[in-house]
Order: structure tokens, then C-alpha cells, then sequence
């Protein structure tokens, strides 16, 4: 028989030893940039990949519910954008991005109260690249980025991977609080660190559902200001509120200390992956050069497709059917838990996808999960939404994607899962709650 | 081992072969990844492959298609405790792998030590402790006698189940119901031993028809435990294949794999996990009935080392199968 060589899959990132045959799997290990330190495979991810089966009820993950949408009219727009402006629409294009789409972001971003310019917005693809680009653009390794206690994962990921330090500060049921915020920017200032941004995620908080209230508004960017820290408003849920208008975004209070970011992934559909970061002049283009470098341009034919589907289809409608549905779900929500799961507390959210549910004393969320996955439910432990460790004992629940009648299954079974896990803990007298890796979240596409 | 030479022609007698993969275990994700190397492997042989999940399709898919093998590579409950194959056989078809019983007998780690201790093979000291127990006991005073008899550092793990989940190395008193509440998230019995320090190897055993035979064992170094992210996450741990143990030594784990498979009646494919002590002696830790086959899994590596190509391999296995 023929013998296969064994291929020379020594590295660098090998120990000393005497023996030559080692290896690690990975010929490139020595070549990593540090800045993927953090990224591993997790036992936590590897769970959820049970949460896309039918048989689970997922309250993990952040899928939209689309089944909402107008997909026959949507048809449409995609073929006319091609028979129309194929040649645009499948060309590059612009790396700020389409004049006539931002133009018509202003019109959406008005109902906040937002006042500017088109040539102060940025087309992203997906606000999560807005999120990418701005701290590329700030964020030196070593800065801090403030960020409330919690925090939505997929800026913690961002964070991590430019190397920044986050540092969280207490938010409560009116968001953050701003005498924490000037206490801990007073005592960064004093340790000497260099904080850049204060990020955080006003309207409908993912994961604590809560909202700055319309008077802590002045006080926090007041605060940002004195301390010389530029404000990153993350708003992809504002025009998603249960109650009333929408607030007034940070943006709308000063157009020099805040960068916001929008998206039309909730509001409309998240596979066009189209967003937007709204920044000051001299900001604005160093972020066009930044994403050209990482993308040349933001997609021509989504963002086409969403200026059309803008200017024929209307669109408020389509935002007031999603709010009225997820309100409907957010009901199914905490009726569930106010019925069955009374040892716990949980935030209420006016508006949005997620609530942040608090598990009785002792609990850990993150090893109650595999009890869950047994139990056909899955959410994300709390871990997942601090730099730091901790959140243990908290979970998001989502109920943007299951019906109402399975939200309360779901509910019903992770009652059972929560009552056993008391159960165990109160037998072992374990104190449950370690500090855990941060940063683990179910991907983009589990449901 | 005839049946890996030469080169393999498309053949339109050549077995066709289901690969289950998926289910609703914690290891599905790593399932997903096995059946997915193992069918792009056989279909690089000519031989035409369907993968499947383990869900209300997988019965009338099966009884339509009619494969010649099925080879379930299902990690976890359900495919390694026995009950699909037990499924695939009342369809009439044939597993690649243990058959039922051997499964269930195997899928059960305390079950399988005694086995292989009245086998004469040594395997830590250990006792099996039901949850239920604990609460008609009382926590503290069980975990005192297990202490006390089994001393520390002890390893506290599922009694059923792979990758490494649920599994903690306790080094001192305090951390023992920490560990035991993680073990019970994942099922109700746990097993608790004592820990043996030394080189971590695991041997595969193959049988493709002339008997089984032992792969060359594959030594794991891990900078701290060999987790599942460990396990998973290439870079972090540190693979010798074939292990750096000595001619005698090397022999010696070989046999006690195969003597494992033997004894508990298992066909055709495991990989049997084990420490060697500073004594050489080699101790049973569990075995595994449908081993992992991802990219960073230990049986293809053991198969590697040895020059074996594995889309033949494999189809050496799926041949001899399908002579049964």
C-alpha cells in the first residue's frame, strides 16, 4: 500500500519538546494576530446549533420575523432594479453609498427628530459595519470603550477584536445612569486611561430591554462632553416602540458628540444587510476612506433595492404591522413569565426584540443551558453581554421570531428547566455564578 | 490490510451508503461535522452518499432509498445509546457499527469500566452517583465519603455522553458541588473517579472483515483541560500521532483497545480513550462507539499517521459492511 507522508504541521506556536511528530492542526498558529485571542470554538455555540431544529423553541437568537413582509411587491422591486438599472445596480458603486438612499435615511431617521445632511450619512453594510469602522477610526489597543452593564455582544466582539478594554457602567429601568457614567469617566481619567467612546444602545436595549429615559437624554451627553468622550448612539430598534412616538434619539440633542447608527435589518430586512452611521464632517470621511479600504462599497443592488422598496411601498405601515406584532409577542412574553416562572424578575421592554430576565439566586445561566437544550428551550446566558465575566445569573429571551403560542411553550419548558437547576443548586449548596469567558452568542442565523 | 489498496473505480455495484448526522443531542454541531467529512470521504471513492438528520424524515428517506450500509454518526443520546441503530435495523438494514446492545453497554461509562475490569483491564476507581441519591442522602455527606474514598484530584463527568461535555477535573474539596450541579445539567448519573495522571491517549480500532485491529494512538497535550474547546478549537491542544510512548508501552494500549472492543462486543469501528501512568501502566477511561470524525478528531489523525487515506479507509469499513 501507498504511505501518505504525515505532512510537516510543526509551528511556531509549539512547545519545546523532544519529540518531533507534534501537532497542532493548524500550520498558521504561530502567524495569528493577537487580536483573535479571543476567538474560540465554545461548547455555548456548539449547544445552539440544537436551537435550529423545529423541536426547539428558540427565545436565543434575533432573528426579524419576516413572514410579514410583502414578498410578492419585494419580487418586483428586485426584477425592476435589474431590468430598470442593472447596469447600475450590479456596477460598484459609491463608498459612501447611494445619494438618493441617504437622502431618503433622513426621511426615516426624522421621525427620531434627527436633523442633517446627506452628506453626513455613511451606507454601512449592516450597522454592525458602522460599529466595525468607527472604532477601527478610534480605537487604539489599550482605549476604553464605556459600555453599559450589558451590553449587546456583537459590539463586545468588535471591541475585543481592535483590542480595546471595555468598561461597563449600571444601567436601571431608565437606562444608563449618569452619575455611574461621570464616576467611572472621572475615575478613568484619574487611572490615566484613555477612554475614546461610550457606546450604547438607547432605544430598546439588547439585551435589557430598557430605555434611556427622555431626561437622562441631556444629562448623559452633558456628561460625555465634559469628560471629551464621543457618544456612539447604536439604534437599530428605535422606531420599533410598543408605546407612543418614538423618543427623540441622542443625535437629535447634539450633531457634534454623537455618531449614530441605524439600520434598516429590524425595520425592514436584514438580508439587505444596509445600514448607516450618521457622523460630523471631518469623521464622516474618515470613515468613507476606512470602509472603502475594507469593502470599496456598500452593496449597489441592495441598496437600490431598499431606496425602491422606500419610495413605492409604504413603508411606515410595514414598521407600525412589525411593532403591533412583536408587541403582541412581547405580551405573549411576559404574560408567560408573570404565569410561570415567578421566582425569577424580568425587565418589561417597550419596544424591541428582548427581555433580561434575572434566574433566582444561585442559578448560572450558562451552565442551566445544556438542562434547556434537554428541555427542547434555548436562550443566551448573560455571560455572553460583559467584557468582564460576569452575568451568570441573567438570560435574553427573544420573542421577535417564535409565535405567541410558542412563546409561552418555550417559557413553560424553561420553568421546568429553572425549577430543576434549583433544585440541583440548593441540593449542592453551590454558589452557581463564575466568572466565564465573555462573547458567547448563538450566530446571526440561529433563530 | 488488503481491502485499502489500490485505487477504487466508480462502480455501479459499489454499496451506496446513509450517513445519519445532526439529531437533538448537546453534540450535534460536532455530528454535523463527522457525517460531513465522512460522506465527502466515501464519495471521493466513487461511492454515492446520502446524509441525513435524525428527524421524522430519516424513517421513510431510509425505507425509500434502501441503503446498503448505514453508518450513524451521531454523537450523544440516540446514536450512541443504541436506539437509532436499533431503528436502522428493524427497517431491514444494515449498521456500520455496533449493534444495538454493544452500544448501550458501551454508552454507559460506568457500565463499560466494569466490563473491562473483570477483562482484567485496569480503569480508575470511581463510583456512580445518581442525583437522586444525593437528595435522599444529603449532598455533603455523600461527597465526603467519595472524598474520602477516592482521595483527589477526582474527575467528575457525565455517565453518559462525549467531547468532554459536562466534564471537570476537581482538584480540591470546595469545588465538588460546583462540579457535580455542571455534571447534572447534562444528565442524572454521574460518574465520579479517581484521577490518573499521565499521558492522555486514545487508540482507534478498526475491523474492516479480517478482525479488529488498533490504529496507532494519538497522544493529547492540552495546556490545561481537554475540553470542548479544546477539542475543537485547532491550536489549543497538542496532537502526537503516533504517541510518544515506547515499543512495549505502545503495544500495550493497542491491546487493551482491541481487548476493549472484544469485550464489549463492539463492531466494526471505536476508539477507546486512556492514560498511561508514570508506571506505563495503561488505564481504560472510556470508549466510544461512534468517535468523533471532524477535522480535529482523534481517529482520522490515528488513521493519517499510519498512511492510511481515509476516503479508502472508510470504504474499506463500508465494504465489509456491506459483505456482512
Amino acid at each position: 500500500m501507498t504511505t501518505v507522508p504525515q505532512p510537516d504541521r510543526r509551528t511556531s506556536g509549539h512547545p519545546t519538546s523532544a519529540a518531533a511528530a507534534g501537532t497542532r492542526l493548524d500550520p498558521w498558529l504561530g502567524a495569528y494576530a493577537e487580536r483573535t485571542g479571543g476567538m474560540r470554538a465554545s461548547e455555548i455555540r456548539a449547544l445552539f446549533s440544537v436551537a435550529n431544529r423545529p423541536e426547539v423553541v428558540s427565545l436565543a437568537g434575533g432573528m426579524p420575523y419576516l413572514a410579514r413582509l410583502p414578498l410578492d411587491q419585494l419580487s418586483d422591486i428586485a426584477a425592476r432594479v435589474v431590468a430598470e438599472r442593472g447596469l447600475v445596480a450590479l456596477q460598484y458603486g459609491s463608498g459612501q453609498g447611494d445619494e438618493t438612499l441617504r437622502e431618503q435615511i433622513l426621511e426615516v431617521m426624522r421621525l427620531q427628530a434627527v436633523e442633517a445632511h446627506p452628506d453626513d450619512v455613511v451606507v454601512t453594510t449592516g450597522s454592525q459595519q458602522a460599529l466595525d469602522l468607527v472604532t477601527r477610526v478610534f480605537v487604539d489597543p489599550g482605549d476604553v470603550v464605556v459600555a453599559e452593564a450589558p451590553s449587546y455582544v456583537g459590539a463586545l466582539g468588535v471591541f475585543r477584536a481592535y483590542q480595546a478594554d471595555v468598561v461597563h457602567v449600571p444601567i436601571d429601568e431608565h437606562g444608563l445612569v449618569p452619575g455611574a457614567l461621570d464616576e467611572t469617566l472621572t475615575a478613568l481619567a484619574a487611572a490615566g486611561r484613555r477612554v475614546k467612546l461610550l457606546y450604547t444602545v438607547p432605544n430598546f436595549h439588547n439585551p435589557a430591554g430598557v430605555s434611556m429615559s427622555t431626561e437622562r437624554r441631556p444629562r448623559v451627553l452633558e456628561i460625555a462632553r465634559r469628560h471629551g468622550v464621543l457618544v456612539v448612539e447604536d439604534d437599530p430598534y428605535g422606531l420599533l416602540g410598543f408605546e407612543g412616538e418614538p423618543r427623540p434619539a441622542l443625535r437629535s440633542l447634539d450633531d457634534e458628540g454623537v455618531l449614530y447608527l441605524g439600520s434598516f435589518s429590524k425595520t425592514f430586512a436584514p438580508g439587505y444587510r444596509v445600514g448607516w452611521v450618521v457622523a460630523p464632517h471631518a469623521v464622516r470621511e474618515k470613515l468613507v476612506l476606512a470602509s472603502e479600504s475594507a469593502i470599496l462599497s456598500p452593496s449597489n443592488s441592495s441598496q437600490l433595492t431598499v431606496s425602491t422598496y422606500l419610495s413605492t411601498c409604504d413603508w411606515r405601515s410595514q414598521i407600525k404591522d412589525y411593532r403591533e406584532m412583536y408587541r403582541e409577542r412581547r405580551d405573549a412574553m411576559v404574560g408567560a413569565l408573570a404565569d410561570l416562572m415567578p421566582t425569577a424578575s424580568w425587565t418589561v421592554p417597550e419596544g424591541g426584540f428582548y427581555t433580561w430576565v434575572r434566574l433566582p439566586e444561585g442559578l448560572d445561566a450558562r451552565e442551566m443551558l445544556p438542562r434547556a437544550v434537554t428541555a427542547l428551550v434555548a436562550y443566551v446566558p448573560g455571560t455572553a453581554f460583559f467584557f468582564d465575566g460576569r452575568g451568570a445569573d441573567h438570560m435574553r429571551l427573544s420573542f421577535c421570531y417564535p409565535t405567541p403560542e410558542r412563546i409561552r411553550e418555550g417559557v413553560r419548558r424553561l420553568a421546568g428547566v429553572v425549577t430543576a437547576e434549583r433544585d440541583l443548586v440548593e441540593l449542592f449548596g453551590a454558589s452557581g455564578t463564575v466568572p466565564r469567558d465573555a462573547v458567547q452568542s448563538p450566530g446571526p442565523d440561529v433563530v | 490490510m488488503a481491502a485499502t489498496e489500490g485505487r477504487t473505480p466508480p462502480d455501479a455495484d459499489a454499496p451506496t451508503v446513509a450517513v445519519l448526522a445532526g439529531g437533538l443531542s448537546h453534540e450535534r454541531d460536532v455530528s454535523l461535522r463527522s457525517g460531513r467529512r465522512v460522506a465527502e470521504a466515501l464519495r471521493s471513492t466513487g461511492l454515492e452518499v446520502t446524509v441525513h438528520d435524525v428527524d421524522p424524515d430519516l424513517v421513510p428517506a431510509l425505507s425509500q432509498l434502501r441503503p446498503d450500509v448505514v453508518w450513524p454518526l451521531l454523537h450523544g443520546a440516540g446514536g450512541e445509546d443504541g436506539s437509532v441503530r436499533d431503528v436502522v435495523r428493524m427497517l431491514g438494514l444494515r449498521v456500520l457499527g455496533s449493534d444495538a446492545r454493544a452500544s448501550r453497554v458501551a454508552w454507559s461509562k460506568p457500565v463499560a469500566k466494569t466490563v473491562l475490569a473483570r477483562a482484567g483491564v485496569a480503569t480508575p476507581e470511581h463510583v456512580t452517583l445518581p442525583q437522586s441519591l444525593f437528595r435522599e442522602l444529603g449532598a455533603a455527606q455523600v461527597l465526603d465519603l467519595v472524598v474520602g474514598q477516592l482521595g483527589l484530584p477526582l474527575v467528575v463527568k457525565p455517565s453518559r455522553g462525549g467531547s468532554a461535555l459536562g466534564v471537570t477535573l476537581v482538584t480540591t474539596r470546595d469545588a465538588l458541588p460546583g462540579a457535580m450541579v455542571e455534571c447534572f445539567s447534562y444528565t442524572d448519573t454521574a460518574l465520579v473517579e479517581r484521577a490518573v495522571t499521565g499521558t492522555e491517549v486514545a487508540v482507534s480500532v478498526l475491523d474492516t472483515g479480517d478482525g479488529p485491529f488498533a490504529l496507532p494512538a494519538v497522544e493529547v497535550v492540552t495546556d490545561g483541560p481537554y475540553d470542548y474547546d479544546a477539542r475543537y478549537s485547532p491550536g489549543r491542544t497538542e496532537y502526537f500521532a503516533p504517541a510518544r510512548l515506547d515499543a512495549a508501552t505502545a503495544a500495550d494500549v493497542a491491546e487493551v483497545a482491541v481487548r476493549a472492543h472484544r469485550a464489549l462486543g463492539l463492531r466494526d469501528v471505536s476508539r477507546t480513550d486512556l492514560v498511561v501512568d508514570a508506571a506505563g501502566v495503561p488505564w481504560f477511561l472510556e470508549v466510544n462507539v461512534a468517535p468523533g470524525m471532524t477535522e480535529t478528531s482523534l481517529l482520522p489523525q490515528a488513521a493519517e499517521a499510519a498512511g492510511h487515506d481515509l476516503g479508502r479507509l472508510y470504504r474499506a469499513l463500508v465494504d465489509a459492511v456491506a459483505r456482512r
